[in-house]
């Protein structure tokens, strides 16, 4: 239960600072996206007997330059090239899925596996935390003008285009460390729900990801506790938390502002 | 303005402080633009010449070339054919020297950042990569605040201002810039008029100082020997109209 609680943490710390910047710069289908693309990469892994962590991330690297190099083409559109990898790569899944006789060994991948979190795990999880966080941190004024006016940034050398690179290479990291704790459906809510609830209120994007960063905490913590004395769905109970936390900032937000 | 400002590692749109002193500010010579993936160009066999301390106006229908041109000579789009340079440098080897006021639209407004902060982002160039807004940077935007009668907005966040405030902030950064070549994109567009009196106050203290600056408008308003010259944009090049 430790090492479980110590792995929501860690997960939810990484989504959440990430995914202030996703959700601010309306790239969450990008974000959602790329916690259903990992899971050919995930069953490939599993069958192979190598770490999942892996196989996640590769499938999330190449969901993201593979969005990305198909986008700089400029045949198709962001939405379009995303919406094209995002149903091929989770077919792709469901069909290395099916060679297996059973359904039931691919749950962990799909809904999370957090109680079954082992050391090796918490030390790969720790160690994005780590890049994550430090990244944000060393790129932090070149990121945030990248965001408001990516015109200026390119004007100026911050070179944006690299730095949205950076962002969706950070965001593969941060999605594979979820998905270990609510699997592969839902990794997306840590990444989003938490974000979106945060920038509602927030007045800085560093107040932003301190605020995220708390609800992300707070559901991690809350719903392992939950399921844990109810037996239920580890996954579910974390992310059900995090939505409870969104939907009470938007009443609470919508009603202060009449 | 930050001459006692040293970056760590430079952004790579900046020549380190080799200005070239000749030349004027922009020539263009047989410059052909377009957009990528569009093989239709939009200005052709473009001829210009700017000299420094000249204020020139680009007018021209919606979709005539203005921005484009603008977006050029600010390094956003890369030229087809011909010579384009910007005070003796190519085109985006000196940018700390060049600043560029963006259309509205172009911003995300709703980026949770107050009006000090957003400022201080036009120091960034002076800064490079890693090293962060100081004390310095901060007190200097103040004080291009304070110029603009902008400084009781300083705490406010940027979508808690009307559309003319966002412009005046917007001309702020490019203040704090502090770059002998200005090239602004509309930066009267949709503005109220108290806010347009103080934007139009703050060019014409900008052409006093003698910066250079190429404006693409709708509205040539400016008051009285502002505008050295004006070039029509249209037909896919642009000509100096009679004075």
């Amino acid at each position: 239960m430790q090492r479980a609680l110590v792995a929501g943490t860690l997960a939810g710390v990484n989504c959440a600072a990430i995914g202030v910047y996703i959700v601010q710069r309306r790239m969450s289908f990008f974000g959602g996206a790329l916690s259903h693309t990992v899971l050919p990469g995930m069953v490939f892994a599993f069958l192979r007997g190598i770490d999942i962590f892996w196989g996640a991330l590769a499938a999330a690297l190449a969901t993201a330059f593979g969005v990305g190099w198909l986008v700089k083409r400029r045949e198709v559109s962001e939405d379009a090239a995303i919406g094209v990898f995002l149903s091929g790569m989770f077919a792709l899944g469901i069909l290395m899925m099916s060679q297996v006789n059973s359904f039931r060994d691919f749950n962990a991948l799909l809904f999370g596996s957090v109680l079954g979190v082992t050391p090796a795990d918490l030390g790969l999880t720790a160690i994005v935390t780590l890049i994550t966080l430090g990244t944000l941190f060393a790129y932090h004024k070149e990121l945030e003008l990248a965001s408001i006016d990516p015109e200026y940034a390119q004007v100026i050398g911050a070179r944006p285009n690299q730095l949205r690179t950076l962002l969706l290479a950070l965001t593969a990291l941060s999605v594979v460390t979820a998905v270990r704790v609510v699997g592969a459906l839902m990794a997306t809510a840590l990444l989003i729900t938490p974000a979106a609830a945060a920038l509602l209120w927030a007045r800085s994007i560093v107040g932003a990801m301190l605020i995220a960063t708390g609800i992300s905490v707070f559901s991690a913590v809350c719903g392992l506790i939950v399921s844990y004395h109810y037996d239920l769905s580890s996954g579910a109970s974390i992310v059900l938390t995090a939505t409870a936390c969104f939907g009470l900032s938007w009443l609470l937000r919508v009603v202060l502002k009449r | 303005m930050f001459s006692d400002t040293k970056p760590w590692l430079r952004y790579h749109a900046t020549c380190g402080g080799q200005h070239s002193i000749d030349g004027p500010a922009v020539s263009l010579e047989n410059v052909t633009l377009g957009y990528p993936g569009n093989q239709e160009p939009i200005l052709q066999s473009l001829n210009l010449t700017l000299g420094r301390g000249r204020c020139v106006s680009l007018v021209g229908d919606n979709g005539a070339g203005k921005s484009t041109l603008l977006k050029s000579l600010a390094g956003l789009l890369s030229k087809r054919a011909g010579e384009m340079k910007i005070l003796g440098h190519a085109v985006g080897k000196c940018h700390h020297q060049v600043s560029y006021l963006p259309q509205h639209r172009e911003i995300d407004w709703s980026f949770p950042i107050n009006v000090r902060r957003f400022v201080a982002t036009g120091a960034y160039i002076h800064l490079g990569w890693f090293r962060r807004s100081g004390k310095t940077e901060l007190e200097r935007a103040e004080a291009i605040l304070d110029n603009l009668q902008l400084l009781d907005l300083g705490k406010k966040r940027l979508n808690e201002l009307s559309g003319g405030q966002q412009q005046r902030v917007l001309l702020a950064r490019t203040l704090l810039h502090g770059a002998e070549l200005l090239l602004l994109d509309e930066p009267l567009n949709a503005v109220d008029a108290e806010n347009r009196a103080r934007l139009i106050e703050a060019l014409h203290a900008l052409k006093a100082e003698g910066k250079t600056m190429l404006i693409a408008t709708h509205d040539l308003d400016f008051g009285a020997g502002f505008f050295d010259a004006s070039y029509r944009v249209g037909e896919g090049t642009a000509k100096e109209e009679p004075a």
